[in-house]
Formats: structure tokens, C-alpha cells, sequence
């Protein structure tokens, strides 16, 4: 929203942007009329009560508990109200829906990488449809920075060595800001682009220029064979690595008693530090991968072992992936 | 609280300890100041040495068989001793002050001594185990090597041929974490050591003081706070050496 | 009337001349004196950065200074101003000038240790000056690593080094007030009659206590980490970059505290004298200190609500930030409550103190906006960070060191000052400070992003107001100096009492004497007692 052609407010393209705002709006409003009831007191006492002659003191008033537990009591009941508010808003933001489409993001000194389960990659530019819910799992190749939509009223920052993410799902057509929202360096302003918000069937259509190595999934099939995964995690499970179908979403127990669900994060860290989190009944004989596998093509690797557990087998994501690093870790 | 004992009526007042200050009152007021000062700066310290404890607690969960494999590189032998070195030195800085405290100049010098003594025999242990872990390259950083084959020196368990025995992780993983451990190990005994090597020039000023017969039994407090601050230094090292030396020891 | 008073013959300022006199020194009040050149000194050099940066913004692309440049004017404008100017400014000034008078005692518990603070404090200065000289830093304030561990080619270690040493200034400061405040009290001066700047200090002190050692530590593993290799936050090598900022939040969210509750002490006392009133609810506010400093070290992750923490963390950390808001909030209801039925006059200090109210609550209410995890979510990280901070930083804490300026400047130099600039400056300060800021409330939450060198065109309109404002703004602040210095030479005597004050201090003559009192003060009444207080200066009589 503009005034005079000065933005003074966000478009609000995203379904949950509203919600935020009238969170916002709610905090404005209580604090507006405390700043404003404030204001009229002081100037309303500091023009009533002035001096009028010479030697006047102020009345000897030490003070009223009553009115003291008042003002604490009330404003610890509106911030109870701001917190249960903000809080149940937050879960919004930080829960995708079950069915929310993946967009894998790499952020890197200084460019957003974007790609897209189909096989599109871009570059500073997200190209995305309405009407869907859409997932976004993020990580860092260097230093941190932050994933930042201000028309959809999210961010989340970019972590090396971790994936983090955020879900949107976009409600108005238009192209809107991307920036870097965490200090990362010299060109920290410069990593910016756009999140081109498209009607479903444009959407499909620029899909449809695809990408030249073939979806997300076929590229990590591919990767599967050429880093030799296959010799090992035969689907029989008689391998010297366990089976990888239909595996995800599910628990399984762990080399250390332990057990651990099987989300992205498990998938990425057991590629990156294969003997962090060994499945109970197999060696320690998985080669670790990190520095030799891309974020890239971990995320291709990634989405392919997904491709390999049936969608009824794999139960909603959690709120987000499990985290590394937990090496030899001890419950 | 009780308030701040003041009699005087400006200056001009009778004769006083000669090491009362002339912003105290009383040399009591003055003593009970030291005191609360000097356990205020200890709780400063507690908390600078906690944020390195913490890192150590989160470290240590996430990465045990990484902190287990690194720890029995330590040496038993050599920080058993230094943990007996530096508990004997509380025992002399308290007999040094009790010496202060009694009036018994040549006593407390010589318990001083014997402290400063202690302290530097403990200084020497940490010079030979950093020599040792330089040798090893267990110094984080470009040359650090882990190899579990030849590990420690003098005391330390040889490892079962390859990783650690309980070790889940891979050679690679341990190269990595293992850093992390010695990381720790190096900022936290090496502050340990800078902290010592002030307290025992703390103590030589105090011994001159001692000698110059600064000291009496109205007025020994230097004595007293630079043994409050030596007990502190051995209690930290009483919490580093088992958390550095004694990870799973136990077989 | 005027020209019979007379300053005193011998008092602290002329007690000794030469350098010697000075720097080493063990009077207290030469040592606030010291600080106050020093960090008035910072204050400027920080302020210059401020300005460089106003400029840069003035345009949306990049065109005044190359990024790298930029990202060094900012991170040493938050460096400078943060540790070498917040931090110590009131207490370092009036704290270490104030106390010893306020609770009646000569000089504060450990004097040697006062002037070794204000030492270690020029070491920690020079350093960062140093790195400014040799290149820079551009990590930001906050140092986040792995971009200040292992990306970053600035000059790192230098200024590291020069906080971790200017943190020990800081420690230092605060455990001789706390041992001050305990055994140095004048007799009948028990601790509810202690005004509630003493309240404030004793609690702004347990914060530096505490909390500036674990950033200490901190600096110590960031330090270790670039300088020899060490893995404690390196994600290569299993470290945790999250656990950094943990670490450092755990003190800098404290930190802000020892920023702001001296400021709501030397607040309290204006409110007071200039009423004519005591304080309404006096232990609430002095408890509510305490609580501030208390709640102040449970909320750092507050920082971190989109940082990779837990949704169950972060509810936690909302939870319990919106707890230090109240202790906030009531102190400044009890302000407003003591101007009922006072008998209000309009001087300078007064001035400062109306300006302060009104930012520090629009401070405090965006507070509220950072809390909330909905909201935060979106505006984290945004100018409308910077524009919160701002208002309690600069249009708190400095205007209430300025009211605190100009409060007890006749105090300590036995002079007065121009009321009718001074005036004018608050107006400025005021004036401008809206104009700086408040549209930056709004670049936030459109989505302009802190710390960023270029930003995309329509964010420039908005942009060139708060530079407008800037400039207003720095005339403000460069006032002051022109009349305190003139007024040194040439201003009114002020006498013992020009405002009519109550307060230990105000027994005194102005200048002190080194030992503050001819005779030690014996304690009979309760606090801000105005009955029968009479102006040593016919100041009311021109003002009002």
C-alpha cells in the first residue's frame, strides 16, 4: 500500500499474511491508546500541577497499592493476550500443511539458489503458484543468512550445515521481494531478487520449460548409481546398507539404542556424516559424503529416496526436520 | 543491613591502623568491603569460566564417543598429580594466611613460598602435557592429526587397534569433533593457567608485603583475599579434571 | 542577588593541578570527570559513523562508499556507541561522580580500582581505534559467526579485544558500586531512603556483574577460534554456529538493561525534584529495577525467534520477554502518578525528562512488537528493529543522560548553563529524533532489511526523512556543547542548590570538595523531602 507513491505497508500475498497484520494492528491499537493515555496524563498534570508560588511543594502522596496492582495486573493480562495471539499465529507460520509443495534454497555468498522438484533451478527468482501451500527447505553453504518474503510475512534463516524451513502459500498474483535478511557480508544488500507469484496453469506453463537434467528426482537417481549408493542399499534389505524403500516418516532404531524418525534432515545427515546415526544391525561402513556432495545434489539425492516411500507411507512432515549434529550421541 | 559504622567527625581524629583508608571509618568496615568485593569478583569469574562449561555440556552430549576417544589422550598419571599439586597448595596458601593471621612473619613467608612453589610445579606439568599433545599434533587447526593408533603419552590407555572401541563414528567424523574437544581443552587449562600464573604473582607481592612486615593480626586482609581467589583457581581445576581427564575412564 | 555567590575556594576541580593530579587520581570525581571527556569523545566518533551512514542512505544505490566501507562505518558506529558509550555513560559519569555523595560516604569502596577501570577503559578504546585505523571491522556489532570466525578478512581480533578488554571496565565499575552500596552507607541511610538512582545503579550493576563476563568469554572462543585455528563454533567441523549467538545474547540482551536503568534512575530523580514530590510508589519502582535486572537475563533467545530455536523455545522466550515489559511499565505509570497534585517547573533538566518519556514509551510499546512471535517473525532483522532499539537507546537512554547532564552539571562544575539553549537543544533532540526514526518503524514493516548498503528504490522517500531528521538531530547534540563549554567560563554560579533539590548531593557545595563533606551527613528523614528547600540560585524566578 502506497501513499503518494511512498510504500508505507507490504502487499499482503501470502494466506496468512492478514493474520500477522491484524496481530499487528491488535498490538498498535493497545499500545496507541496506552501511549496516547499516557501523553494526555503527563501534559494534562504538567500543566495543571504547575508551581504557582514561591516555596510550593508537591502534596505528600506515597503512593496506593491498589493502583499499582492495577497497572501491573492489566498490562500482564493484554501481554498474556499479545503472547497466546502471537503464539498461535506462529504456529501457523511454522507448520506447512502436509500436501505443501518442495522448493529446496541455498543460500550462498551472495545468491539465493532455488530448485524445484521438477528440475527448474534459479537464480535470485522464485517462480511459484497460488492457491498451493508450498514448502521451503533451506540451508547455507558458508556463512548464515536469512530467507526473507516481506509480502508473505515469513523468513527463516539459512544455517550451515542444517536444514531449516518455512511454508507460504501465496494468494495474489505479482512479483515481490526477496531479500537476505541476516548480515553475510560485503554484498549482504545485494542478495535480493523476486518471487514471481503466478495463476496455477502460468504456472504450469513455465514449469514446462524444464529443467535440462530432468526433475529433482530423476537427477538423484542418477547421483544414486554414479556415487555407487546402489551397491549397498539393495531393496531387499540383504545389503550391506539398509533397504531405502518406504522409509520415510518411519522410526527405526538405532546402531547406539536410540531411534530416530526418517525426515530430511536424517536423510541429509546420514549422507553428509554417514556414521552419526547408523541403523541398528548394520557396520559402520557407509563413506561419509561431506565436501563431496553438493547442497545441490544432496537435496536431489534427498528428494529421490523420498521417490522411493509410497505418499500413504509417509506421514505429515513434523514441524521441521530433525537436526544434525548428534554423532555418538548419548540418550 | 546494618548500616556503614561511622563515629568520625571529619579529621582530626585519633590515631588509626595505618592501613586504614582514609575513605573507611573503621578498618572493620574497610575488612568487610575486601570481602565483598573479592566474592563478587569470584562470581564474575565463575561466570567467565562458565560459558566455556557450557559449550564443554553441549559439545560432550552431542559428540561422547568423539570427547571419550580425545579425553584418554590425557594423561592420569600427570593430572592426578597436578590435581594433588594444587590441593596441597590451598593447604599452604590457608596455613599462610592462618600464619598472617597470628602474627607469625617467617611463617607465612614460608608457606607463601612453598604455594608459589606448588603453583609452578603445576605450570611445569601443563608445560610437559601441552609439549606432549604438540607432538601428537592435538592441536586444532591446520595440522591437527587424529590417529588413534598411537595415542598419548606416558599412562594414557592404547586404543583397541582403530577407533575407540564404543565408537560409533567414522575416522573422518572423528578428525573433526575431535577438535572440537580439544578446542575446549586448550581454552579452558590454558585460561586455568593464565589465571595461575596471576595468582602466583599475586603471591610474590604478597610475600614482599609479608617480609616488608606489612602484616598483622589487626590487618592481614591481602592475605586472606589472594587466598580466597587461590582456592577458587584449585576449585576450577577440580571441576576440569574430571570433565577433561576422566571422560568414560571407567574400564 | 546573582553576584553574591560565590564558588568555593577549594573544591575537587582545583584541588591539585597537573597532569599527575589527574591521571592518577583517586577521587572519584576526577574519574567521572575523565569518563565524561572520554566517552563524550566516542560519542562524537560514533556519531560520525551515524552520519556517514544517513548519507549513504540518502540515495538507493550504493554510490557514497563501496559496500565493504559501508558494512565497517556501521559495525563500528554499533561497537563504539554500544561498549564504548552506553555502556559506561551514566554510570561511569554520574554513578561514579553521584553515589559516594548520594548515600553520604567520601569516595566509593575501592578507589584505586575506579581509576583502573577508567585505565582499562582507555586500553579497550585504544584498541578498537587501532582496528579502525588499520581497515576496520565489518561483522556487525553482534560478531555472528561463521561469518566473523572464518569468513570475514577484517580486523577482527583488534576490536575483539578492545570489547574484552572495555568489558572489564564495565565489571570492574559495577562490583564497586555493589560493595559501595552495601558498606559505605552514612549513618541512617537505610535502603529505603536511598534515592532511586542508588536502586538503579545497584541493579544496573548485578547486570554488568554477571552478564559481561559470559560475553567475555565468548569474544575468548571467537578469539581462539580466528586466531588459532580452534573449532568451537566451525560447522566443518561439527561446531555450532547457533551456539555463538546463545552466548552473546545471553549478555547483550542484559546488556540493554545496563544501558536503560541508570538513565530510569537519573529519571526518577528529575520527576522528583522537578515536582517538588516524592516519587509515587518509591519501592515499586526500586523493586521494579531489581525485577528488570532479574528478567533481563532470562529473555536473550528472544533474539534468535527465527534463528533455527525450537517453536517450543521460542514460545518460552516470548513468554517470559513480555515479563520484563511490566516492571518497565510501572515505573513509568509511577512517574506519571507523581506529577499528580506536584508542583511542576519547567527547567532544562525537566525538558529532557517530558522528551524522554515520551520516546522511551514508544520504545518500550515496540518492545512489544519484537515479543510477539507472529509479528516477529516478519519484522526481525528489519528497520523496525533498528527504529525500536533506537528510541530506547537514543531517545531513552541519551536524552535521559542529557536530562542527567544538565540536571547536575551546576553541580559538578558550580556552574550554570544557558537555559534558553538548552531548552532549544531538547526541543532539537526531540524534534529530530521522531523525524530519524519514526519512519523507520514503517521501512520495517514493509520489509526493509537492517545493515543493507543499497536498497530498492521506493524504500528512498522514507529514507530521506530520516536523514532529514539525522541532521536536526545532530544540531541537537552539538548545542550542548557549545554552551556547557561557554557556561564553564562564563555561566552563572550556581551554588549548592539551584534547583532546589533533595538529595545528599545537594548538602554540598558546588563544586564538591574532594571529600565531599566537611562533616559526615547523619540521615534523619525520608527520601525527596521538599518542605522548606529553598534555590541557592534565583533560577525559578527567570524560568516557569
Amino acid at each position: 500500500m502506497s501513499l503518494f507513491g511512498v510504500p508505507i505497508f507490504p502487499a499482503q500475498a501470502s494466506t496468512f499474511a492478514a493474520d500477522v497484520d491484524a496481530l499487528y494492528f491488535f498490538i498498535l491499537a493497545v499500545s496507541a491508546f496506552f501511549a496516547l493515555a499516557v501523553t494526555v496524563a503527563v501534559i494534562y498534570f504538567g500543566l495543571r500541577y504547575r508551581k504557582t508560588h514561591e516555596g510550593q511543594v508537591g502534596a505528600r502522596i506515597e503512593g496506593n497499592l491498589p493502583l499499582e496492582l492495577l497497572w501491573s495486573v492489566i498490562p500482564a493480562m493484554l501481554s498474556m493476550v499479545m503472547f497466546g495471539w502471537g503464539a498461535s499465529v506462529f504456529f501457523q507460520i511454522r507448520r506447512p500443511p502436509a500436501e505443501a509443495m518442495q522448493i529446496y534454497a541455498v543460500g550462498k555468498q551472495w545468491m539465493w539458489k532455488f530448485q524445484h522438484l521438477e528440475g527448474q533451478r534459479e537464480i535470485n527468482e522464485l517462480h511459484v503458484p497460488t492457491g498451493r501451500p508450498i514448502r521451503v527447505t533451506v540451508t547455507s553453504e558458508d556463512v548464515i543468512h536469512s530467507l526473507y518474503f516481506p509480502s508473505f510475512r515469513t523468513k527463516i534463516d539459512a544455517i550451515p550445515g542444517r536444514y531449516t524451513e518455512l511454508w507460504f502459500e501465496p494468494s495474489k498474483v505479482g512479483t515481490y521481494h526477496i531479500f537476505c535478511a541476516e548480515y553475510c557480508g560485503t554484498n549482504h544488500s545485494g542478495m535480493i531478487g523476486s518471487v514471481v507469484v503466478m495463476e496455477p496453469t502460468a504456472y504450469q506453463a513455465w514449469l514446462a520449460g524444464g529443467g535440462v537434467e530432468g526433475t529433482l528426482v530423476e537427477r538423484g537417481g542418477r547421483l544414486f548409481q554414479d556415487l555407487a549408493c546402489n551397491t549397498c542399499h539393495l531393496d531387499t534389505g540383504k545389503g550391506r546398507g539398509p533397504s531405502l524403500k518406504d522409509i520415510v516418516g518411519k522410526t527405526v532404531d538405532l546402531a547406539d539404542g536410540s531411534t530416530t524418525v526418517v525426515d530430511e534432515g536424517y536423510l541429509r545427515e546420514s549422507i553428509i556424516n554417514s556414521q552419526a546415526k547408523i541403523v541398528k544391525g548394520y557396520q559402520p561402513l557407509m563413506p561419509a559424503f561431506q565436501g563431496l556432495v553438493s547442497e545441490d545434489n544432496l537435496a536431489a539425492l534427498v528428494e529421490y529416496v523420498k521417490s522411493q516411500s509410497s505418499p500413504a507411507t509417509t506421514p505429515a512432515p513434523a514441524a521441521a526436520p530433525t537436526n544434525p549434529p548428534a554423532a555418538g550421541e548419548k540418550k | 543491613m546494618s548500616n556503614a559504622v561511622a563515629q568520625a567527625e571529619g579529621h582530626g581524629h585519633g590515631p588509626h591502623h595505618p592501613a586504614l583508608q582514609h575513605h573507611f571509618d573503621t578498618m572493620g568496615q574497610q575488612k568487610e568491603a575486601a570481602v565483598i568485593g573479592m566474592w563478587v569478583f569470584l562470581l564474575t569469574e565463575i561466570l567467565f569460566f562458565g560459558g566455556l562449561f557450557t559449550a564443554y555440556l553441549i559439545y560432550r552430549t552431542w559428540y561422547f564417543d568423539a570427547f571419550a576417544a580425545a579425553s584418554s589422550t590425557l594423561s592420569i598419571a600427570w593430572g592426578g598429580l597436578n590435581t594433588a599439586v594444587l590441593i596441597g597448595s590451598s593447604l599452604t596458601m590457608a596455613m599462610a594466611v592462618r600464619g598472617a593471621q597470628t602474627n607469625k612473619r617467617t611463617a607465612t613467608i614460608n608457606w607463601l613460598i612453598l604455594t608459589m612453589v606448588l603453583g609452578a610445579v603445576f605450570l611445569g606439568v601443563k608445560v610437559i602435557e601441552y609439549a606432549d599433545k604438540f607432538e601428537h599434533h592435538h592441536v586444532p587447526g591446520a595440522s591437527f592429526v587424529w590417529a588413534p593408533e598411537h595415542e598419548g603419552a606416558g599412562g594414557a590407555e592404547a586404543a583397541e587397534g582403530g577407533t575407540h572401541p564404543a565408537t560409533t563414528m567414522s575416522a573422518d567424523q572423528l578428525q573433526r569433533t575431535t577438535q572440537i574437544y580439544f578446542s575446549l581443552y586448550f581454552t579452558m587449562t590454558g585460561l586455568h593457567a593464565l589465571h595461575m600464573i596471576v595468582g602466583i604473582v599475586l603471591m610474590m607481592v604478597i610475600t614482599w608485603m609479608a617480609w616488608k612486615g606489612k602484616f598483622d593480626s589487626e590487618w592481614y586482609t591481602p592475605v586472606e583475599m589472594s587466598g580466597l581467589y587461590w582456592h577458587f583457581v584449585d576449585i576450577v581445576w577440580i571441576f576440569l579434571f574430571p570433565l577433561l581427564y576422566l571422560v568414560e575412564r571407567h574400564q | 542577588m546573582l553576584d553574591t555567590l560565590k564558588l568555593p575556594e577549594l573544591h575537587y576541580l582545583n584541588n591539585g593541578h597537573g597532569w599527575k593530579s589527574w591521571l592518577l587520581t583517586k577521587d572519584h570525581k576526577r574519574i567521572a570527570i575523565l569518563y565524561l571527556v572520554s566517552i563524550s569523545v566516542m560519542f562524537f566518533l560514533g556519531g560520525i559513523f551515524a552520519a556517514a551512514i544517513r548519507l549513504e542512505l540518502l540515495t538507493p544505490r550504493g554510490d557514497f562508499f563501496t559496500a565493504d566501507t559501508y558494512n565497517k562505518v556501521f559495525t563500528l558506529h554499533g561497537v563504539i556507541m554500544v561498549f564504548f558509550f552506553l555502556i559506561p555513560s551514566v554510570p561511569a559519569v554520574f554513578g561514579n561522580f553521584l553515589i559516594p555523595p548520594m548515600i553520604g560516604a567520601k569516595d566509593l569502596a575501592f578507589p584505586r580500582i575506579n581509576l583502573l577501570s577508567l585505565y582499562i577503559y582507555w586500553i579497550g578504546a585504544v584498541f578498537t581505534l587501532y582496528a579502525m585505523i588499520a581497515g576496520g571491522l565489518d561483522t556487525g556489532w553482534t560478531f555472528y559467526t561463521p561469518y566473523s570466525s572464518t569468513a570475514s578478512n577484517s580486523n577482527i581480533v583488534p576490536v575483539a579485544l578492545g570489547v574484552f578488554i572495555a568489558g572489564f571496565s564495565s565489571i570492574l565499575t559495577g562490583l564497586n558500586f555493589i560493595v559501595t552500596i552495601h558498606r559505605m552507607r552514612a549513618p541512617g541511610m537505610t535502603w529505603f531512603r536511598l534515592p532511586l538512582f542508588v536502586w538503579a545503579h545497584y541493579a544496573t550493576s548485578l547486570i554488568q556483574v554477571l552478564g559481561t563476563p559470559v560475553v567475555a568469554i565468548t569474544i575468548v572462543m571467537l578469539f581462539v577460534e580466528r586466531a588459532f585455528g580452534f573449532a568451537i563454533f566451525d560447522p566443518a567441523r561439527g561446531g555450532d554456529p547457533v551456539l555463538f549467538q546463545h552466548l552473546f545474547w545471553f549478555y547483550s540482551h542484559p546488556a540493554v538493561y545496563i544501558m536503560i536503568l541508570p538513565t530510569l534512575g537519573v529519571v526518577s530523580e528529575l520527576v522528583s525534584t522537578f515536582s517538588r514530590k516524592m516519587i509515587f510508589g518509591y519501592s515499586f519502582v526500586a523493586f521494579s529495577s531489581l525485577a528488570i535486572a532479574v528478567f533481563g537475563f532470562i529473555v536473550w533467545a528472544h533474539h534468535m525467534f527465527v534463528s533455527g530455536i525450537s517453536t517450543y523455545s521460542a514460545m518460552v522466550f516470548s513468554f517470559l520477554s513480555f515479563s520484563v515489559a511490566i516492571p518497565s511499565a510501572v515505573k513509568v505509570f509511577n512517574w506519571t502518578a507523581t506529577l499528580y497534585k506536584g508542583s511542576i517547573t519547567n527547567e532544562p533538566p525537566m525538558f529532557f525528562a517530558y522528551g524522554f518519556a515520551g520516546l522511551f514509551l514508544i520504545g518500550g510499546l515496540t518492545g512489544l512488537f519484537l515479543a510477539t512471535l507472529g509479528v516477529d517473525v516478519h519484522v526481525h532483522d528489519t528497520y523496525f528493529v533498528v527504529a525500536h532499539f533506537h528510541y530506547i537507546m537514543v531517545g531513552g537512554a541519551i536524552i535521559g543522560y542529557m536530562g542527567g547532564l544538565h540536571f547536575w552539571w551546576p553541580k559538578m562544575t558550580g556552574r550554570m548553563y544557558s537555559v534558553f539553549l538548552s531548552r532549544m537543544s531538547a526541543l532539537l533532540i526531540f524534534v529530530g529524533f521522531n523525524l530519524t526514526f519514526f519512519p523507520q518503524f514503517i521501512l520495517g514493516y514493509v520489509g526493509m532489511p537492517r545493515r543493507y548498503h543499497a536498497y530498492p528504490d521506493e524504500f528512498q522517500v522514507l529514507n530521506v526523512m530520516s536523514t532529514a531528521g539525522a541532521s536536526i538531530l545532530a544540531l541537537g547534540y552539538l548545542l550542548p556543547a557549545t554552551y556547557f563549554l561557554w557556561s564553564l567560563k562564563y555561566g552563572a554560579v550556581a551554588g549548592a542548590n539551584p534547583w532546589a533539590a533533595s538529595g545528599l548531593e545537594w548538602h554540598t557545595a558546588s563544586p564538591p570538595p574532594t571529600e565531599n563533606f566537611a562533616e559526615v551527613p547523619h540521615v534523619h528523614g525520608e527520601p525527596y523531602e521538599y518542605e522548606g528547600v529553598v534555590s541557592t540560585l534565583a533560577v525559578e524566578k527567570h524560568l516557569v
